[in-house]
C-alpha cells in the first residue's frame, strides 16, 4: 500500500519539477519525483513512529494531502504547464507516438516516451538483477537480513526509490492512480498460483504484456482511454485466475473427501 | 481574492451561496463522522478504496439512463461501492493475498474500469455528458436546486443514523468480541457501518471528487484524535474540522469557479491536520517531545540528589558541600548534562553553590533521603515478596524509585513493616 500512496505522492515533485525548470526534460521530473517519493516514505515513518498515528491513517494523510497539492498546483499554473488534470488521472498513452525526439543533426530519433521507458526498465531489470537476493531475504525474513547485516533501511528507501522513478516514467502514460494497478495487479495475480519468487517474477511479466496488448485492443474496439482498458484487463485476468484457483481448491476438496470416505 | 468579494462570499446575501455553503459544509462534516468509525476500526485506506470504486457506478449509471439524474448516479455509485466492499472481504478471506495489496488492486482495478468507461461516454460524443468529470476531483459550485436537496438529504440521514447508534458503532469499533459477548449484533451493525462509509463517499464526490474523498474520512478523525480521548468529542470536533474545510471548498469554488474544489478541502483538512500531530497538546509531536525531556530531567534531578546523599552517607557529613570531582567520582554523568542538572537543582531550592562546590539545602536532603529510601524499599520489596536474588533487584528500582507515588511508598512502608535495612544491609533511611 505505501507503493499506492508513493504513486499518489509523487505528483507535487514531477510538477514543482516541471514549474521550475520549465522543461519536460525527463530527469528533472524523475529527480523531483524520486525525492517526494522517499520524503513520503519518510513522513509516513514519522508519522507513525513519533506522532503514533495508526499506520494506515498515516498512509491515507500523507499520500491525499500530497496528491492534493499535485492538483493544485496544476490548476493554479494550467496555463503555463501543458499538464492537466485528467492527464494525471490517467494520463494519454495515445499521445507518446507524438512527442518524438529530434537528435542534434535534427534527424527523427522516435517516441520520447519509448526511451525512458526503456531506461527505467532497464534500471528496474539492473536493480532486481543485482539486489535479487538482498530484496528477497530483507522481505521475506527481515530479522535474519538484518543479522546477516543486510541494512533494511537502505533496501527499503532503495526499493521505494525505485516504485518512484517507474511512476514516473509511467506517469504521462497511464497516469498517477492506474499506475497504482499496473504496480500491484499482476504481481498479485502471479502470486495466486505461483510458489517461488522467480516463478513468480516469470508470471508477472508475462501477465503485464498480455494485459497492455490486450487492453490496447480494448481501448481501440470502444474508444476508450488505452490505461483504463489496460487496468479493465488486468483486472478480468485477476479474477478469471482467482475464479479458476477457487474451482481448483473446490475440487481438490471434493476429490479428497470421496477418498476418505471410500 | 480580494477584500470585496471575500465579504460578498461571507455577507451570505446570494441564496446560490447558502445553497453552496449548507451543502458543502453538511457533505464534509457528515463524512466526517462517519470517517470516526472507519478510523477507529483501522479501515481508513478501505475508505480510498471505496471512494474510487464509485467511478464506474457513475459511469455505468450514466451510461445506461442517459442523464445525469443525481438520484440514478447516486444508486450506481452506491452499487458499485457496496461491490468493492463485497470483493475486497471475498479476496481477503479466500486467498492469500494480503489486505492492503487486496485494497491496491480492488481500489485501481474499479478505477480503471470507471476510467475506461469516462473516456467511451467523452468519446461517444453525447452532449449531456459535460460535468461528469466534475465528480473526479469535486465542484462544490454545482451544489444547487435538485442535487442540493438529495445531497444534503443523504448527509442529514448520515448524521442522524450515527447519533443514534453511537453507542453501538463505538462499541464495536474498540471492542467487538465484548459486543457478541453483550448479544449484540454485531454483524448487522458491521454492515450498517459499511453502508454508512458507502455512502459518506457517495455523497462526498460532489463537492470532493472520488479521488481525494478518502481524506475527507480518514484526515478529520486523525486530526480529533490527538485533541482528546472521549469518542463523542473527537466525533464533534472532527465534524468542525470537515464543515470548515467544506467552507473553503464553497469559497474556492465562488472565487475561480473553474478551479476544482476537492483538492482546496483537502489541503485545507490537510494543513488542520498537520498542525494537531505537531502542536497538539499531550499527543502532538512537539509536547511529546517536551514531555519525554522533562522526564529525562527531572530522573537525572532524583539520581543526582540520590548521589549526593550516597556520599553523605560514607562519609557522614550530609550537608558537606561536594565539589564536581566528588559527584563524578561517585557516579559519572555526562559533564553538561550535570552542570544544567546543578543548575535546576539550585533554582528549585535543593542545593546551594559556592566556589564551585554543592551542597544540599535542608529540603534537598530530604528529597535525596526519600529517593534512596525509596530505591531501598523496593530492592527489598521484590527479593521478599517476588523471590528475586538480592543481586538483580538494583536495575529494576533505578527505574520504579522515579514513579512511585507517596501511596505506594506508604503502602511500601506497610508491607515491609518499616524495615530497617535493605538486601544488600544497607540502612534504610527515614
Amino acid at each position: 500500500m505505501v507503493g499506492d500512496a508513493i504513486s499518489h505522492a509523487v505528483l507535487p515533485g514531477i510538477v514543482l519539477a516541471f514549474l521550475l525548470t520549465g522543461s519536460r526534460d525527463s530527469f528533472e521530473m524523475i529527480a523531483g519525483a524520486a525525492l517526494l517519493g522517499l520524503f513520503t516514505t519518510f513522513f509516513i515513518q514519522f508519522l507513525n513512529k513519533k506522532a503514533k498515528l495508526q499506520t494506515d491513517a498515516a498512509i491515507g494523510v500523507t499520500f491525499t494531502w500530497l496528491f492534493a497539492l499535485g492538483v493544485i498546483l496544476i490548476s493554479v499554473y494550467a496555463g503555463q504547464i501543458d499538464l492537466d488534470q485528467e492527464c494525471v488521472l490517467y494520463g494519454e498513452i495515445a499521445y507518446v507516438p507524438l512527442d518524438v525526439w529530434f537528435n542534434d543533426n535534427g534527424v527523427n530519433m522516435g517516441p520520447r516516451a519509448l526511451y525512458v521507458a526503456s531506461i527505467i526498465l532497464l534500471i528496474n531489470l539492473v536493480f532486481v538483477g543485482f539486489g535479487y537476493k538482498q530484496l528477497h531475504i530483507t522481505t521475506f525474513d527481515p530479522s535474519y537480513a538484518a543479522t546477516i547485516g543486510i541494512s533494511l533501511g537502505l533496501w527499503n528507501y532503495l526499493l521505494m526509490g525505485a516504485v518512484s522513478i517507474t511512476t514516473v516514467a509511467a506517469f504521462e502514460s497511464v497516469g498517477a492512480i492506474l499506475i497504482v494497478a499496473l504496480l500491484v495487479v499482476p504481481p498479485a495475480t502471479a502470486y495466486l498460483f505461483t510458489e517461488k519468487l522467480h516463478h513468480m517474477i516469470g508470471v508477472t511479466v508475462v501477465i503485464a504484456l498480455i494485459n497492455s496488448v490486450a487492453g490496447y485492443y480494448l481501448a481501440v474496439a470502444i474508444n476508450g482511454s488505452i490505461a483504463g482498458a489496460i487496468v479493465t484487463v488486468s483486472g478480468i485476468i485477476f479474477l478469471l485466475v482467482f475464479v479458476f484457483e477457487r474451482l481448483k481448491i473446490r475440487a481438490f476438496i471434493r476429490t479428497k473427501d470421496l477418498i476418505s470416505q471410500s | 481574492m480580494d477584500l470585496e468579494t471575500f465579504k460578498t462570499f461571507f455577507s451570505f446575501s446570494d441564496p446560490n451561496i447558502i445553497s453552496v455553503v449548507i451543502g458543502a459544509v453538511l457533505l464534509t462534516s457528515s463524512s466526517a463522522v462517519v470517517g470516526i468509525f472507519t478510523f477507529l476500526k483501522k479501515k481508513a485506506l478501505v475508505g480510498d478504496a471505496v471512494a474510487h470504486a464509485v467511478l464506474p457506478g457513475i459511469c455505468l449509471a450514466f451510461i445506461l439512463s442517459g442523464n445525469k439524474n443525481p438520484v440514478i448516479l447516486l444508486i450506481g455509485a452506491f452499487i458499485t461501492g457496496w461491490l468493492s466492499l463485497i470483493s475486497l472481504d471475498y479476496i481477503t478471506s479466500k486467498s492469500k493475498l494480503k489486505e492492503d495489496t487486496a485494497i491496491a488492486l480492488v481500489l485501481s482495478v474499479f478505477f480503471g474500469v470507471g476510467i475506461l468507461l469516462l473516456t467511451y461516454i467523452q468519446h461517444s460524443g453525447n452532449a449531456a455528458q459535460t460535468g461528469l468529470d466534475s465528480f473526479l476531483f469535486g465542484k462544490a459550485a454545482a451544489l444547487v436546486g435538485r442535487d442540493l436537496w438529495i445531497f444534503s438529504g443523504v448527509s442529514v440521514t448520515l448524521l442522524l443514523t450515527v447519533s443514534f447508534f453511537f453507542k453501538e458503532l463505538k462499541l464495536i469499533a474498540f471492542d467487538s468480541a465484548f459486543a457478541t459477548s453483550v448479544g449484540l449484533p454485531v454483524r448487522a451493525i458491521d454492515q450498517l457501518l459499511t453502508t454508512l462509509t458507502v455512502l459518506a463517499v457517495v455523497t462526498g464526490i460532489q463537492a470532493v471528487g472520488v479521488v481525494l474523498m478518502a481524506a475527507i474520512l480518514i484526515t478529520p478523525a486523525a486530526a480529533a484524535r490527538f485533541w482528546t480521548h472521549s469518542v463523542f468529542k473527537m466525533t464533534i470536533i472532527a465534524a468542525i474540522m470537515g464543515a470548515f474545510s467544506g467552507l473553503t471548498g464553497a469559497y474556492v469554488s465562488f472565487i475561480a469557479p473553474a478551479m476544482p474544489t476537492g483538492p482546496w478541502i483537502v489541503m485545507v483538512i490537510s494543513a488542520i491536520a498537520l498542525f494537531s500531530f505537531f502542536f497538539a497538546p499531550k499527543r502532538g509531536v512537539v509536547s511529546r517531545y517536551l514531555q519525554q525531556r522533562q522526564l529525562q530531567q527531572s530522573i537525572m534531578d532524583e539520581n543526582l540528589l540520590k548521589e549526593l546523599f550516597h556520599i553523605g552517607e560514607v562519609d557522614h557529613q550530609p550537608f558537606k558541600a561536594r565539589s564536581l570531582k566528588a559527584i563524578l567520582e561517585e557516579r559519572y554523568f555526562p559533564k553538561n548534562v550535570l552542570l544544567q542538572s546543578l543548575k535546576r537543582l539550585k533554582t528549585e531550592g535543593y542545593l546551594t553553590h559556592k566556589n564551585g562546590s554543592w551542597a544540599f539545602t535542608k529540603v534537598g536532603h530530604k528529597k535525596g533521603k526519600r529517593m534512596v529510601k525509596l530505591h531501598r524499599l523496593w530492592e527489598l520489596y521484590l527479593s521478599e515478596y517476588l523471590k528475586i536474588a538480592p543481586d538483580h533487584v538494583h536495575e529494576d528500582a533505578e527505574t520504579i524509585e522515579h514513579v512511585i507515588t507517596p501511596e505506594i511508598e506508604a503502602r511500601l512502608e506497610q508491607m515491609l513493616s518499616f524495615p530497617q535495612e535493605d538486601p544488600h544491609q544497607s540502612s534504610i533511611p527515614y
